[in-house]
């Protein structure tokens, strides 16, 4: 089984920690992945903002880059649910204008081997004890893109229910979106900051230390609330806590 | 009043025209503690009602399935459906009038009740006849038009504008019900009882009284409808006070002016949405009053009934492959009451009678995008997809907000009163479209996102922690995250890849 990582845009260049920990976890789980350098940026945040234009070179690179891999896994449901819901979309529209070519075949390769990383775990691997510690209290918060279009359900709890030490609280409201949606949270901030503080006070009421969840760019907003209103509660992507174990606890 | 952005009272109607654009009349909006309290409380409680109503019924996902099957398929064929309408309609002693946008029905509507010489007319709740601003219309004519459902009645006599769907006076507690009764009831007719509490019973009864006179002594009514039945030409309204049936059955005429894309092909085909609707908008099994009537009756009801069909927009939607299926949608609100950014903002930051979710497909599709308020109404989303899995005719909100957004910042072919145009991208994101632009470059060229990344990561200590300008609208609220001293690919190369990922090249080739 050749696995490729999708580190993702955001990750590669903001959280570096949570693609090495998603290599930390799957080497211990005896699955041996690789990170192609040609990789970039799935083309999420062109295509939700209105340019589906500009993040066809974007597929068309990640289709390209991934090509000989059996799997793809990647620490973000909201860029695995770009690629699953919208590449095929793309490469509808694009053959509507003239100009299919080889993207049909590109996106529906791309859709075929991508995995949002507990579904990795859970489903191509079969795991749900990854061998994890982590001694402290943690809120999971549900990210829309994963619970709504990748259908995640418990997938994320499972894994975190498994590890050591853990003490999970579940927020009020915790299906609610947390108001970063990309573009959003700059194009309506009064909005986005009104949903981010409701979400943020939830997740404070829970008196854990860390939120966790399978999206780095939701905890970017979620964390940076958190900061500002003083919030004794660290975002923490999921993949850092399903890495650690008793010997390299966070 | 609640919230600045709250419609322009005192006028003799409150109007949507010349909104401002939604960010600009949300972030006045969600300032209003008392209008969060208000909504945040009812969108809450009817939430959760609906997802216990629809978790009584194990087919509810293929209910939902025929509903939006169904209404593809009409629409497919709306115009083989209208025509069977129209005639089932006049055969049952209907007459039919086609407008094709606002001003046309305005017009006939006006000329309608011009000529049974009456100055005055009863209202059911209709979403169609706020669209196309006939209150208005009929003011201007000299004719005064009530409203009789109960929060419709709310928002006339509070020189206001409704901000939801199912419950145009959400945005109003009680006190400030009870304040509005008080206060004005007397300028429409008879006034509110003395002593008037907040009490709802005693609200409603204040309303009772009130309303009962309008129903005794107006001759003329002017409905919508949620459905028409083509097979026979019946049309069905579903509501909870009955209110709407003393309109539908006391006056000499009725007048209805129903958007085309209410047409359902058979009884058996209303049947699915008889039970999709009342379960979706106010989580009943079944709604209290149901009416329907096919043309006239001899013996009963009004004496002449007149259907107005109205385009308005919607022939131009039908034309859009991604955007046509807004017009599936039944007017359930159940997207409104599950939206984040509709329980904040508010429905009069949406600049129209259709809010919330639908309101942001809806609007700039009937409308076109017509100025920085339409323009506007498709990022007005987080793109969280609650709205598209409570839909009970299964519209997928966010795949047709991308859309919109995609006619906004690119422009491209849009059909405008039934001819292909092609719209130029909007003005207004000139500054958005060169960043993407050259973002687009970037992230596809891996060594130049490299070199960024590690000039970033040299500078770090340097990076302000409160951005100028529209970078403000992250820090105004929000830390900035910590630039990483390395990059996840620097790391990987440096640890495992050898010099730029020669690993991964030779695995690739």
């Amino acid at each position: 089984m050749r696995v490729g990582l999708f580190v993702t845009c955001v990750n590669d260049t903001l959280y570096p920690r949570t693609g090495q920990a998603v290599v930390t976890l799957l080497e211990r789980l005896g699955v041996q992945v690789d990170f192609p350098m040609t990789q970039s940026c799935c083309g999420q945040p062109q295509f939700n903002t209105g340019y589906r234009h500009q993040a066809e070179p974007l597929m068309r690179r990640y289709a390209t880059a991934f090509q000989d891999f059996d799997h793809v896994v990647t620490p973000s449901a909201s860029c695995t649910a770009m690629i699953r819901d919208n590449y095929p979309r793309i490469a509808a529209k694009a053959a509507a204008e003239g100009r299919g070519g080889t993207m049909s075949e590109a996106a529906a390769g791309a859709v075929a081997k991508t995995y949002e990383l507990t579904e990795f775990l859970v489903d191509v691997l079969g795991v749900t004890d990854v061998g994890a510690y982590f001694p402290h209290t943690v809120t999971y918060h549900p990210t829309c893109h994963g619970l709504r279009v990748l259908g995640l359900g418990d997938r994320p709890l499972r894994l975190l229910e498994k590890v050591r030490g853990i003490e999970l609280r579940k927020p009020a409201g915790a299906e609610e979106c947390c108001g970063f949606g990309g573009t959003f949270a700059v194009k309506n901030p009064a909005v986005s900051a009104a949903m981010g503080a409701d979400k943020a006070r939830a997740l404070t009421e829970t008196g854990a230390t860390a939120v966790c969840a399978v999206d780095n760019s939701c905890l970017l907003h979620i964390g940076g609330t958190l900061a500002r209103d003083g919030s004794a509660v660290r975002p923490v992507h999921i993949a850092e806590i399903l890495a650690c174990t008793e010997g390299s606890a966070l | 009043m609640s919230g600045a952005v709250s419609p322009t009272g005192g006028s003799a109607h409150a109007t949507y025209l010349g909104m401002p654009a939604f960010p600009r009349a949300a972030a006045v909006s969600t300032r209003d503690s008392g209008l969060r309290a208000n909504l945040r409380r009812a969108t809450h409680t009817i939430r959760a009602k609906r997802a216990a109503a629809v978790a009584e019924l194990d087919d509810w996902e293929r209910l939902r399935a025929a509903g939006a099957a169904i209404k593809d398929r009409t629409l497919r064929h709306l115009d083989h459906y209208l025509v069977r309408l129209e005639e089932n309609v006049t055969r049952a002693g209907g007459t039919v009038h086609w407008a094709a946008d606002a001003a046309e029905a305005n017009r006939i509507v006006t000329e309608l009740v011009r000529a049974t010489g009456e100055r005055e007319v009863v209202k059911v709740k209709s979403m169609v006849t706020q669209e196309i601003g006939l209150n208005a219309a009929l003011s201007e004519a000299g004719i005064r038009a009530y409203e009789t459902d109960l929060a419709e009645l709310i928002v006339q006599l509070g020189d206001d504008l409704p901000s939801h769907i199912l419950v145009p006076a959400i945005h109003r507690n009680r006190g400030e019900i009870r304040d509005i009764f008080r206060d004005r009831m007397a300028q429409w007719g008879r006034p509110a009882p003395e002593g008037l509490t907040d009490r709802p019973a005693d609200l409603a009864e204040a309303a009772r009284l009130h309303l009962r006179e309008k129903f005794l002594s107006i001759n003329v009514a002017i409905s919508g409808a949620n459905f028409m039945v083509a097979e026979t030409g019946t049309l069905v309204v579903v509501e909870s006070e009955g209110n709407g049936r003393m309109c539908l059955t006391l006056p000499e005429t009725l007048i209805s002016v129903v958007g085309i894309e209410k047409t359902v092909p058979t009884w058996q085909d209303l049947e699915v949405f008889l039970q999709l609707l009342p379960r979706s908008s106010t989580a009943e099994r079944m709604n209290p009053y149901t009416s329907m009537w096919t043309g006239t009756t001899a013996e009963d009801g009004p004496r002449a009934f007149h259907l107005v069909l109205l385009d308005n927009g919607r022939t131009d939607t039908l034309a859009d492959r991604t955007g046509r299926q807004a017009l599936r949608c039944i007017r359930c609100s159940a997207c409104l009451n599950v939206c984040p950014v509709y329980e904040r903002a508010g429905g009069h930051a949406y600049g129209s009678p259709y809010p919330g979710p639908i309101g942001a497909i809806l609007t700039p599709q009937l409308r076109g995008l017509t100025s920085a308020l339409e323009e506007s109404l498709p990022f007005a989303s987080s793109l969280c997809g609650a709205c598209y899995e409570v839909c009970p005719v299964a519209i997928d909100i966010p795949e047709v907000l991308v859309h919109l957004r995609e006619r906004v910042v690119e422009g491209g072919e849009v059909t405008v009163r039934g001819t292909r145009t092609v719209i130029k991208p909007a003005k207004r994101h000139a500054a958005e479209r060169a960043l993407m632009r050259t973002a687009g470059w970037v992230l596809d060229h891996p060594a130049a996102l490299r070199h960024g990344q590690r000039l970033a990561a040299r500078t770090r200590r340097f990076h302000p922690r409160r951005l100028p300008g529209p970078g403000r609208a992250w820090t105004d609220t929000r830390e900035l995250p910590r630039m990483p001293a390395e990059s996840f690919r620097d790391w990987w190369a440096r640890t495992r890849g050898g010099p730029a990922g020669t690993r991964s090249r030779e695995q690739a080739s």
